[in-house]
């Protein structure tokens, strides 16, 4: 099917330089087929590749008549509006750079990396990101003007640099004369080399670093990962994701203009679960949190269903968990089998994926950390064809994926087309490809530390590949990975993920490099215990006051337990099994900077910032009593307090007798 | 003046009315607030032999936020129901949009522009927030029984038009997320906020809010707050709040109107009441 599609589709890679010359040649072809669709007023809004087309030369000549010039940069701050992305295409064709910043971000955050790029220009979403940024402006020295789309609520501030996106939209129509042939020029003339965005990491260590990708990383990616996927014209997605993420950018610009399919913008970021369900997509991508989260509220919601509805789930789903992943890879399975599996599709499956939304999924990913493999098989057993992939911004999104038919929990794939791989002698996965980013913006230093001038990009993680399969496993961020006192092996994140795969642990914090055992900080899932709180009628005032019930605190100290079973099985790392533990007060929180914006764990931060707690884990105290700093929302400070228990946890003897049990 | 789309059901002889009566005046905030929209004159409301408001007058104004206050038992809510026609006053004289207004059912008060929300949530707990807010189109329809039965031609075209205005209100209020579900099952917040959009819904003159921050926490009230305010700023409604939270009383309010015991003790700006020693006196108690 889509073979057909994409081989018109290479032939044109040549003159197709960049975005702007994409979204051409798809106004030519795709003419009135949907290319944005946003549900507004309650109703799917929808324009056609040659409407988004109209309005973005519009936007595009507004953004000339305010005086952007060739490689200004642009930020764009807000949701996944058409609006924003019509925005971020105006000002590539203008020959400027866009710069998407997490929305979520508090001023200051946003205040570095404005100040790092020198931003002339913003486009805001919002009066919520017009003030943020009216409150750093006195401190940025390049910044002129700043363009909002949603006119709510920002009458009465002063618009001497401050523009509508409609007004300015309506000026570019206006000096259509004028400027169109300059802007023709400027669009021509962008090359293939020339940048096509900048996005910051969110940087688990140090500053956010501006990752500068050329057209030809996010065409030649964009095109050899919807071959890869046989992605055609006619897929549907919905962009949630923020739109500062480097995959949302592949995703949303990248594929979209490459092979012409639609990209779908939620009403609001709380009506995501229904206009989910309401567009269907057929080609979806969420991080594994928004997997477990979805896991979990089914989990809830069954607990609550009549006796013969929670009889039926249960039943379908073991039968599913057995056949249903390999009746997706095509394996030999048994006709009665097949038969059983069609019912439970009618009675169970179907109705559960509509609810879910993921009726047409044809391609799923989830990347970015690790999926417990329950939550994967779950999905999988449902007839949903869920992948992993591996990738960074720095390699414009893809490193490796998982082909159809190759799906395992464990494995990351096999590296991505035209990606090559090479493991380090420590290790480390090296990488090579055309997505490789050009350079960090204005830091020279770490480009070179990164990327070495044959353009293998280290990318700080270990792992290895698996023989026989060729698929790449990975192990944990190689700075991470440790020794222990007695120079056992320390994978911190090993451990923490095992721990996550619990729906009752939200986030887990071993320590241990240098001790002579490990200890971990448990945060719980509000949403999980709350639940198992409610039906056990245990009254809770405060997410604090839970986490330090006595009940709970034994739950989780049984899977601490069941975890140290798993790990001590595990030669290499039975080391890493916990001795001592303790469930925070407070949820690890990017606004207290413990996580970054796409919520890794900080674990540098969290251990300065809880040193007490830390040292009280090693000392042998029950209890500690400690105070914390809180940033809310608003930018406001305030301070919790707390006494923490600390609980141990029973280990299990290694295999080899090297380490001792408690 | 403010924006004239507003005042489409004033001929011009009542706003002429209107505005001879005052040239309006300017906020702390450089907004400009009209001329009076409705005067209340020496008004006493009796329930047998019980005075509950006593020879009242003041004015709202266009465009202004106007609030009431007083201890509990002050006569706040019956000046309210005044307002709304729910009550009609023993003496005295309601002047709305420059005529003087006979006594009327609150249907017809509705019709005239005014909107209301309650102290003890009234929204009908079955029904969906869209269809709940729907129902504050009403007085804009007027589609015949059949048309309605059938769902055909005038009906059809009606709620088509009316459902537009109530998507507007839904994202303006940022309740998209819960347009389909039963208000029964929404918390209290939401549900104050509901009543909000159905009141708004009703595209009214004057908005009358019966205590909208009564037992909110410190984010709903701030949330509300901030509604409030932009509901006055976005579609230039006047707002008539009564209201008990001090602190929101004189933050949003351009004028306050101070009650005891149905008498008035005061009537100005936030800062000119809180001033006033016959306030603080009634706010904290006096040694008779």
């Amino acid at each position: 099917m889509g073979g057909d599609n994409l081989a018109y589709m290479s032939e044109g890679a040549e003159g197709l330089r960049s975005i702007p010359a994409l979204l051409q040649r798809n106004a030519t072809r795709f003419g009135t087929r949907p290319a944005y669709r946003e549900k507004e007023f309650g109703i799917w809004q929808s324009w056609s590749w040659s409407e988004a087309e109209t309005e973005i030369e519009a936007f595009a000549l507004g953004l000339l008549n305010l005086g952007v010039e060739k490689g200004d940069h642009v930020a764009v701050i807000g949701r996944n509006r058409p609006t924003l992305y019509w925005s971020m295409v105006a000002a590539q064709m203008c020959g400027a750079v866009p710069v998407p910043l997490y929305q979520d971000a508090a001023a200051e955050e946003m205040e570095y990396a404005l100040q790092h790029c020198g931003a002339r220009f913003v486009i805001a979403a919002d009066q919520e990101q017009v003030d943020k940024v009216i409150d750093i402006q006195d401190d940025l020295h390049q910044f002129e003007h700043m363009i909002y789309v949603d006119p709510r609520g920002m009458r009465k501030y002063d618009h001497r640099r401050l523009h509508e996106y409609s007004h300015i939209q309506n000026q570019g129509r206006a000096a259509y004369d004028e400027f169109i042939g300059e802007l023709t020029a400027r669009r021509e003339s962008l090359g293939y080399d020339d940048t096509c965005v900048m996005l910051y990491t969110s940087g688990t260590t140090g500053k956010p670093k501006g990752v500068v990708l050329s057209n030809r990383n996010i065409i030649e990616t964009a095109k050899n990962s919807a071959e890869f996927d046989k992605l055609g014209p006619g897929e549907e997605v919905l962009a949630y994701l923020p739109m500062a993420w480097v995959g949302d950018f592949i995703f949303s610009i990248g594929q979209a203009y490459w092979t012409g399919f639609c990209v779908n913008c939620p009403e609001s970021a709380e009506t995501m679960m229904t206009d989910l369900r309401e567009i269907a997509p057929s080609y979806y991508f969420a991080p594994p949190r928004v997997f477990e989260t979805q896991l979990t509220q089914i989990m809830i919601r069954m607990e609550d269903a009549g006796a013969l509805k929670r009889k039926m789930f249960h039943h379908f789903m073991a039968h599913a968990r057995e056949v249903g992943p390999k009746i997706l890879d095509g394996k030999p399975v048994g006709l009665l089998d097949r038969l059983k599996y069609a019912l439970g599709s009618g009675l169970v499956y179907g109705p559960l994926k509509n609810t879910l939304g993921f009726s047409n999924v044809r391609v799923g990913y989830t990347a970015g950390e690790a999926i417990g493999p329950e939550i994967f098989d779950f999905y999988r057993a449902l007839g949903i064809n869920l992948k992993q992939l591996y990738g960074q911004t720095e390699a414009s999104v893809f490193i490796t994926q998982q082909p159809d038919n190759e799906v395992r929990p464990d494995t990351v794939g096999v590296p991505s087309p035209g990606v090559e791989i090479r493991i380090a002698e420590n290790g480390e996965v090296f990488y090579r490809s055309p997505g490789v980013f050009v350079e960090y913006y204005k830091n020279a230093d770490s480009t070179a530390d990164t990327k070495d001038p044959e353009g293998w990009v280290a990318t700080g993680d270990a792992g290895f590949f698996e023989e026989g399969t060729g698929h790449l496993r990975i192990i944990d961020r190689a700075k991470d990975v440790g020794k222990m006192a007695d120079g056992a092996l320390f994978a911190p994140k090993y451990v923490e993920n095992k721990l996550k795969f619990f729906p009752n642990i939200l986030e887990a914090v071993v320590f241990g490099a240098g001790k002579d055992r490990c200890t971990a900080f448990i945060n719980i899932d509000l949403t999980a215990v709350g639940n198992w709180a409610e039906r056990n009628n245990i009254a809770y005032a405060s997410y604090q006051e839970l986490a330090g019930h006595p009940q709970v605190l034994e739950t989780i100290r049984g899977h601490v337990e069941e975890v140290n079973a798993s790990v001590a099985e595990d030669e290499m790392l039975s080391g890493c099994q916990i001795h001592r533990f303790l469930v925070l007060h407070k949820e690890l929180d990017a606004d207290d900077g413990e996580l970054t914006r796409t919520r890794k764990v900080r674990r540098k931060i969290i251990a300065e910032k809880f040193h007490d707690l830390v040292a009280a884990l090693y000392d042998g105290s029950d209890s500690i009593y400690t105070e914390t700093e809180v940033t809310y929302e608003d930018g406001r400070k305030g301070k919790i307090r707390a006494t923490l228990a600390i609980m141990d946890a029973k280990t299990v003897p290694a295999a080899p007798p090297a380490m001792a049990a408690e | 003046m403010m924006d004239g789309t507003e005042q489409t059901h004033w001929t011009n002889d009542e706003r002429q009315a209107a505005v001879k009566d005052s040239e309006g005046y300017v906020t702390a905030d450089g907004r400009q607030i009209g001329g009076v929209l409705m005067e209340l004159r020496n008004i006493t409301l009796r329930f047998g032999g019980v005075v509950a408001i006593k020879d009242i007058s003041f004015d709202i104004r266009e465009g202004e936020i106007r609030a009431i206050i007083g201890p509990n038992g002050a006569g706040k809510s019956s000046m309210l129901n005044i307002i709304s026609g729910f009550y009609t006053p023993s003496e005295g004289e309601l002047w709305y949009k420059g005529a003087k207004r006979p006594p009327m059912k609150p249907y017809e008060v509705a019709r005239m522009g005014v909107a209301r929300t309650f102290q003890n949530i009234a929204l009908f707990e079955g029904m969906s927030v869209l269809d709940n807010v729907m129902t504050g189109r009403l007085t804009h329809m007027n589609a015949g029984i059949a048309s309605q039965a059938l769902w055909w031609g005038k009906a059809r075209d009606e709620e088509i038009a009316n459902r537009e205005v109530v998507e507007k209100v839904i994202d303006f209020l940022e309740i998209q997320s819960i347009r389909k579900t039963p208000v029964g099952r929404l918390p209290y917040g939401l549900k104050k906020r509901v009543e909000l959009a159905r009141a708004l819904a009703a595209e009214p003159s004057i908005l009358l809010l019966d205590e909208p921050m009564a037992g909110m926490n410190v984010e709903e009230k701030e949330d509300m707050s901030r509604f409030i305010l932009d509901v006055n700023d976005e579609f230039g409604t006047t707002i008539c709040l009564i209201e008990h939270d001090m602190g929101v009383v004189m933050d949003l309010s351009d004028r306050v109107v101070v009650m005891d015991y149905g008498k008035k003790i005061g009537d100005g700006p936030p800062d000119e009441v809180r001033a006033n020693q016959d306030v603080i006196d009634a706010y904290l108690g006096v040694a008779h």
